[in-house]
């Protein structure tokens, strides 16, 4: 009966700790049960609500970073002109996922700021994203050319992200 | 010279404080109504020596004293007198000085107005309002001390930032703080209470009109902060959940739920441990939101490293202050004995179902401001939790609060019978939906959310309106005499019918800015003209035009309506050299029910076409005016409530 009069004290403590550990902790990537599995099955219109969207099939053939993104996003911001930038040095294809935004907020987005992406799958509900385990905006992902995610990243990519992480990889999965 | 002064009574508030601590704390912990007494002189001496350290800072801004390091980093000479007073708080040091300065003229409040307060209770009070400024004042002299000095001096300032140089922003902070803080007191009563172990109708009856104070000033503060947004950002929307504005709706949702449950403890001594929960809640809320935001913690918590002194000391305070309590909350809560028992369906069980809505709302919106810091924090991630996570889970919390907003107050103390209420509830329903459905007609699109909304608001008004006429007995008694009843109305009751009238019309100016919005983006050139929602818009061109501060560029819309003229719309960017940053200035012309609301944008290239937006927001200027008049239902009970204690003729006779 009383137990519960201390519930509030030890959820503020737990809420405590973590900030502490915050203060110390070195930052670190978050393992995704999804690697060197295949991409999940789906398929997702495009901006103009056309079928020639994003699906499962477009993975094939090459090695692709996949970009989870949208409008509202302020970090997304932050790692565009990254991606414009990998865009404009055609390494690696990019796909990009608008992860519940509007088509048209996308759009004139993208319009504003520059589109990165060879295609774009608009996945309003977020139901593609569950699927492929996303936390939040922006998230982005390597696949490799058979289809397989042989990388992930939470949060904003950034130039030692993508160094460190992505493009040693992106050699190893070959064309 | 003044600064030191300033930099002085700093010091001397904080032994004032930790004096008024100690006697406040132990003289109710021994019940000594001789310690007890001691506290109302401390407490008047720390809101002496807070005052003249807060005059000497605003003395410093006014005389652009750049030997003063705050005033170098957030001011300048040519900034217009009235940036430079409200530059006072528009920084982390002077927001921290102004936030204890208010909690100090809270404590003079409850020294001025508490004066047959039990003086155990009221020291009680006093001594945890005294902790609270010991350690707000630590910080403050440790690690945020506005009147550190400069030398050499610099010739002048860095600015300020322009997006805070507007009059709507520009008192934002006091409001909010007066809010913030008001939850303190209600926090220190509560505590008080649990030290003493008395927390009963009385005790209630005595905390409500400062939670109503906090709660009024906080939606005050809150409704500004959205003002603002929507007028200077230039994106046509009034609320972003934005980690800031979340920060500020936190402790509004448990304070609204606070607001509600005590009255619950003042007429049934029902509720009493949650009653003290949600009072620390409320506060720690504010607290937490406090510092979240002034510590850039929410956007960054590596903000919390690059300060590590900070970043330790904030959570040393935030520990000491919401783990005490709560510590105490749980030693001390289990003892309260709860008093009246109501069946499900009675007054108290629909407050009950109002306080789980508002707190699971509360959790939401603190889940998805925090989890980007959590995340970060644990891994180093940054993520952005964005509307669509506020709409899916808040919106759902809050229409069926709208629902029961409608019923709740129909339903009588204990245990209701549920027939004869929906009985006389079916009429609000019809009417509801009738203004509803016309509304719909009249307005742009058919969304059935839209609907949906509008019905909820329309709901709650007619509900609202009809208990206010079932009080009046309109109708079927002669109207004189329903007129000496309106007079007659008890404060509280008037109160609550005015916030919540204040609540359905913001909700349907909510309702219909969001979903039947009508926006345009174009290139427009000088001559050219469009038609947006039966307005016919008339681009005339750009000039430049100069500020004290700042250099604009004026575009001059001309809106007509049906072949006559209505209104001229002059949407300014404008460029602040020293802070060398742009700024928005929307144009808005309102008919009360709708806002045509003009942006431009920049240039592409010279004599190029020019980026306008244009927006129709149906209702937009509701959402204000609901705000403003649920702050006034809150006064108007706080008023009342004042004149209401005494024993009406001997009222009649003083006035």
């Amino acid at each position: 009966m009383r137990a519960k009069f201390f519930l509030p004290l030890v959820l503020f403590a737990g809420l405590v700790a973590v900030f502490l550990f915050g203060l110390r902790l070195d930052p670190s990537r978050v393992p995704s049960p999804l690697l060197d599995r295949p991409v999940p099955a789906f398929a997702l219109p495009d901006l103009e609500g056309g079928e020639d969207g994003l699906k499962t099939a477009d993975f094939l053939g090459g090695p692709t970073l996949v970009n989870f993104f949208a409008s509202w996003c302020l970090p997304c911001l932050v790692e565009h002109p990254l991606l414009l930038r990998l865009g404009h040095e055609g390494r690696v294809r990019i796909f990009g996922v608008a992860y519940k935004d509007k088509p048209e907020d996308t759009a004139r987005w993208l319009a504003e700021r520059g589109n990165p992406y060879d295609r774009i799958g608009v996945d309003r509900t977020g139901r593609a994203a569950i699927e492929w385990g996303v936390y939040g905006v922006p998230e982005s992902y390597l696949v490799d050319g058979e289809g397989r995610i042989r990388w992930k990243h939470v949060g904003v990519l950034t130039p030692e992200v993508w160094e460190e992480d992505f493009l040693p990889r992106l050699e190893g999965v070959g064309k | 010279m003044i600064p030191e002064i300033g930099h002085y009574a700093l010091v001397l508030a904080l032994f004032a404080a930790g004096t008024q601590a100690i006697l406040g704390l132990f003289g109710t912990a021994r019940k000594d109504a001789y310690w007890a007494l001691a506290t109302g002189p401390t407490a008047s001496t720390l809101f002496l020596f807070l005052a003249i350290a807060f005059l000497a800072l605003t003395h410093a801004f006014v005389v652009s004293d750049f030997s003063v390091w705050t005033v170098a980093n957030y001011s300048h000479s040519a900034k217009p007198l009235l940036y430079k007073l409200t530059g006072v708080w528009g920084n982390h040091e002077g927001s921290m000085l102004l936030w204890v300065f208010i909690l100090a003229i809270y404590g003079q409040a409850i020294v001025s107005f508490g004066k047959k307060l039990p003086p155990v209770l009221r020291a009680g009070a006093l001594g945890v309002l005294g902790l609270l400024a010991a350690g707000f004042l630590l910080f403050i002299l440790f690690t945020s001390n506005p009147f550190l000095r400069l030398d050499p001096a610099p010739q002048d300032g860095r600015g300020f930032n322009p997006l805070l140089q507007d009059p709507g922003l520009a008192f934002h902070p006091p409001f909010l703080y007066l809010g913030y803080v008001g939850f303190a007191a209600a926090f220190a009563f509560a505590i008080a209470g649990l030290l003493e172990g008395k927390i009963d109708g009385a005790w209630a009856r005595r905390v409500r009109p400062w939670v109503l104070v906090a709660w009024s000033f906080l939606t005050i503060g809150i409704g500004l902060g959205s003002w603002w947004a929507y007028y200077e950002l230039g994106w046509g929307g009034f609320w972003f959940w934005d980690p800031v504005e979340n920060a500020s709706l936190l402790p509004w949702l448990a304070g609204t739920a606070l607001l509600h449950s005590i009255g619950v403890v003042e007429k049934r001594g029902a509720l009493k441990s949650w009653v003290v929960l949600l009072a620390i809640l409320a506060f720690s809320l504010s607290l937490i939101g406090t510092f979240l935001v002034r510590s850039g913690v929410l956007v960054s918590v590596h903000a919390f490293a690059t300060d590590p002194a900070r970043g330790v000391f904030i959570l040393g305070l935030l520990a000491v202050a919401i783990g005490g309590s709560l510590a105490l909350f749980a030693w001390r809560a289990p003892k309260l004995k709860a008093e009246g028992s109501f069946a499900p369906i009675s007054r108290e069980g629909g407050l009950l179902l109002n306080n789980l809505l508002l707190v699971t709302a509360a959790a939401s919106v603190f889940l998805g401001t925090l989890y980007p810091l959590l995340l970060d924090t644990l891994s180093g991630e940054k993520v952005s939790v964005g509307p669509p996570f506020f709409n899916a889970t808040v919106l759902p919390l809050l229409m069926p609060l709208l629902l029961a907003m409608g019923i709740g107050p129909f339903l009588p103390w204990k245990k209701a019978d549920a027939m004869p209420v929906l009985r006389r509830l079916w009429i609000a329903g019809i009417v509801a939906l009738a203004a509803a459905g016309a509304a719909a007609a009249l307005g742009s699109g058919k969304s059935p959310l839209a609907l949906l909304g509008l019905w909820l608001a329309a709901w709650l008004f007619a509900g609202t309106f009809f208990l206010v006429l079932e009080r009046l007995r309109l109708f079927r008694l002669p109207w004189k005499e329903s007129f000496r009843r309106l007079r007659g109305l008890p404060a509280d009751f008037l109160g609550m019918a005015i916030a919540h009238g204040g609540i359905a019309v913001l909700a349907a100016g909510v309702t219909a800015a969001t979903l039947w919005q009508t926006e345009k983006i174009l290139a427009m050139t000088p001559g050219e003209s469009v038609t947006i929602a039966g307005y016919d818009l008339r681009f005339e061109g750009v000039e430049l035009v100069a500020g004290p501060n700042y250099e604009a560029e004026r575009a001059t819309f001309h809106a007509e309506k049906n072949g006559k003229p209505v209104a001229t719309l002059t949407p300014e960017r404008r460029y602040y050299p020293i802070e060398r940053q742009w700024t928005t200035e929307a144009a808005i012309y309102t008919t009360g029910f709708a806002d045509l609301y003009t942006v431009i944008g920049e240039q592409a290239r010279a004599d190029g076409p020019r980026t306008v937006r244009l927006y129709h927001n149906p209702l937009a200027p509701w959402i204000w005016i609901g705000a403003l008049l649920a702050a006034l239902g809150g006064g108007v009970s706080l008023v009342g409530r004042g004149r209401g204690r005494r024993p009406p003729k001997a009222a009649r006779g003083k006035a």
